[in-house]
């Protein structure tokens, strides 16, 4: 659906029902060079069983109007703006790879809204080659290549996402490709330059986990190249965050959509507060 | 910078998309002749059914060994997925379908496999399709068959049966200023001789009984999207933007940013047209690709010293194969095909029509039959058989005389290939005395 935020139109993916504001509400954020529909499975199935769904473009991505906003911190007020949008008072917060920072800013400056956090594919600090970032500049396409083979643990994913007879590599490639092409309102630098130094510039981790009051569920691949679980360990600690572990790369929602799901839903059923 | 690359084609060919079977350990792909997927739950079923997860249900939608296949190509292919089908046929069909309907408009190159002109020509004009044929190499006459209602532009990447080279990205570039996706034919040059999606295509279809099965054993097809084409901002495909009744009130270009046509494709044409392809046929085409770069390799060696054989042959009046000087797609061959053009041309035997029967009857290697793209060398007479509903008027603006001869070069030692030829000129040479 299209709401206006701040004076710009917005889209979130709904999950196939029209969103009911009286239902609980869980709000999916991608990563870099993404758009919603690489929630598109998990969106529909919480939309069909009781929740109200809101699969998000942040600005400049896919069908939400641009620029992007210029940091973590004014995504996760963004965000939060959309969610006054929409009407949603509290939601849980589903984050992927730089998602996951604005889910967490998002937790930290709202603490009674965001009743739930799962921080898929997370790391803190979110670093970023130097290598990259001037590949991203001056050859985006390549970088594309890179950040893909990157994210993606193997060939032969199975089941395919979002259905049978979709190529995982060859879907994730062409979203970012999209991506690429659609950025608006960037100042000369390309989509991809901009969310990765997103990525890279977030320094505010920690003092924002402090401010953390909702439980925290960390979902990580097991062969993730991009954002290894070895560099979640101080963040998880400061988070008292529970971690669940698939075998997959960074792309987990595509290769491994069911226990990507699985891991949601156990993230979305806690409901004490950390200790 | 260093970093990870993607698999070379040698390894996607063999290696895309199968891992060792979980349950099992076999290594190659397994065949699942099923029907049907049993469900572990009703709330798994439904979900299924809804699209909340991923999986099988029933083999006319969709099978584990088809979507090896499927996704094997697109990943040979740089797309985002495929769909496998009963027939090429059923692959254009397919397409076509999912983006054209009763008062749709299509315009299409008039060097098409005959199959291919009989379908838009013949069948779904009755179906309220209409079709504008242009010469391939006719730019202008691409952009001036452009109507309101036109859904799409097609051509062979090269056409039959005279290998007019398509230009891929004059043609695409036409129909996506027209807000209009080009499909492509590539059944001729594999993706191991071009990716079309590189040159701008937005989909392509092989007739997978060729190359890509190799073997002259089975038919099937393969629908590839590559992801790229904006059908929202296209504003001319409210099958794709706007919701089916048909299958939940799905808005399709909603729920799939790069894979909407293929979602569509899927839970509409498979679905309601069934034209879907056997899992054995699947595997045994998926045998064939494990092979497909050495065979490719092989037909174009074979193809060029059997075409540098027959242009210099006195019974040979002229040799269509672009990567002559003479050929009028020479120059986009070097730009668009530097591994080569493949291995199926025509060529045209001087004398009588007597003459060409002669020539084909005394063909020892070559088996004289309607197909192309086997491991063994064949030959056919167009006028006669693939082209045999055309006029005479039709066959010309197709590139096609009485006495063309087409070839397809196999695997076989090209020295005897040479031999079975001259051998058959030779007998062509005296039935003309």
């Amino acid at each position: 659906m299209e709401l206006t935020v701040n004076g710009r139109k917005a889209y979130a993916y709904t999950g196939g029902k029209p969103f009911d504001a009286a239902l609980p509400c869980v709000v999916f954020i991608h990563g870099a060079m993404n758009d919603h529909s690489v929630w598109n499975l998990l969106a529909r199935w919480f939309a069909h069983h009781g929740h109200a769904v809101l699969a998000l473009d942040q600005p400049g991505h896919g069908r939400s109007d641009g620029p992007p906003e210029p940091s973590v911190e004014a995504l996760a007020e963004w965000t939060l703006a959309l969610l006054d949008a929409a009407g949603a008072r509290r939601a849980a917060v589903v984050g992927h790879s730089m998602g996951t920072l604005v889910g967490l800013e998002m937790a930290a400056r709202a603490p009674g809204r965001i009743t739930q956090l799962a921080m898929i594919g997370t790391a803190y600090p979110m670093k970023v080659s130097d290598a990259l970032l001037s590949t991203g500049r001056d050859e985006p396409l390549r970088a594309i290549d890179l950040v893909n083979n990157l994210s993606h643990a193997s060939i032969a994913t199975k089941p395919s996402f979002p259905g049978p007879g979709m190529w995982v590599h060859g879907g994730a490639r062409a979203l970012m490709r999209r991506m690429l092409h659609g950025g608006t309102g960037l100042d000369g630098r390309n989509l991809f330059e901009h969310d990765f130094r997103l990525c890279d510039a977030y320094a505010n981790g920690l003092p924002a986990a402090a401010q953390v009051r909702c439980p925290v569920t960390f979902i990580l691949g097991t062969r993730d190249q991009m954002t290894s679980p070895k560099a979640t360990r101080e963040l998880a600690a400061a988070l008292r965050a529970q971690i669940l572990t698939l075998a997959a790369g960074h792309s987990l929602m595509t290769e491994a959509p069911d226990g990507v799901l699985n891991a949601v839903r156990q993230a979305l059923a806690r409901t004490e507060e950390p200790a | 910078m260093p970093g990870a690359s993607d698999p070379g084609f040698d390894t996607l060919a063999l290696h895309a998309v199968a891992a060792p079977d979980p349950a099992t350990g076999a290594r190659a792909v397994p065949i699942h002749l099923t029907t049907s997927f049993v469900f572990e739950s009703s709330e798994h079923a439904a979900s299924l059914f809804n699209l909340e997860r991923s999986g099988h249900v029933y083999s006319r939608i969709s099978n584990p060994t088809n979507a090896v296949l499927e996704e094997r190509v697109a990943a040979l292919e740089g797309g985002v997925g495929a769909i496998a089908t009963a027939s090429g046929q059923a692959a254009l069909h397919l397409a076509i379908a999912t983006l054209a309907g009763a008062g749709s408009h299509v315009v299409a190159s008039s060097a098409l496999y005959g199959g291919s002109h009989n379908l838009l020509h013949y069948t779904l004009s009755r179906f309220g399709v209409e079709t504008t044929f242009v010469k391939p190499g006719d730019i202008d006459g691409w952009r001036a068959a452009i109507r309101p209602n036109t859904r799409l532009l097609f051509g062979e990447t090269l056409g039959n049966p005279g290998l007019d080279v398509l230009d891929i990205p004059t043609v695409s570039a036409i129909a996506h200023d027209s807000g209009l996706p080009l499909l492509v034919d590539s059944t001729f040059t594999t993706p191991w001789l071009m990716k079309p999606f590189e040159h701008g295509a937005d989909l392509l279809f092989h007739s997978a009984t060729k190359f890509l099965s190799g073997h002259g054993t089975v038919i099937g097809g393969v629908l590839v999207d590559g992801g790229m084409f904006d059908w929202d901002a296209s504003g001319r495909f409210p099958e794709l933007t706007q919701p089916y009744d048909g299958f939940h009130g799905m808005v399709f270009s909603e729920e799939s940013t790069v894979g909407a046509f293929l979602l569509r494709a899927r839970r509409e044409g498979l679905r309601d047209f069934g034209a879907c392809m056997s899992p054995h046929t699947a595997w045994l085409i998926l045998q064939g690709i494990e092979t497909l770069p050495l065979r490719m390799a092989r037909h174009v060696e074979n193809t060029r010293k059997v075409v540098q054989f027959l242009a210099s042959h006195p019974m040979v009046s002229s040799v269509a194969y672009p990567e002559l000087e003479g050929h009028s797609s020479h120059a986009l061959a070097k730009k668009l095909l530097p591994r080569g053009c493949g291995s199926v041309f025509s060529f045209d035997l001087k004398g009588s029509r007597a003459q060409g029967r002669a020539f084909i009857e005394s063909l020892r290697l070559f088996s004289h039959l309607a197909n192309v793209g086997d491991c063994r060398s064949l030959v056919i007479h167009p006028a006669s058989t693939t082209h045999f509903r055309m006029d005479d008027d039709a066959l010309a603006r197709a590139g096609i005389g009485p006495g063309t001869i087409r070839l397809s070069i196999g695997l076989e030692e090209s020295d005897d290939l040479i031999d079975d030829l001259k051998r058959a000129l030779k007998a062509a040479e005296k039935a003309g005395t």
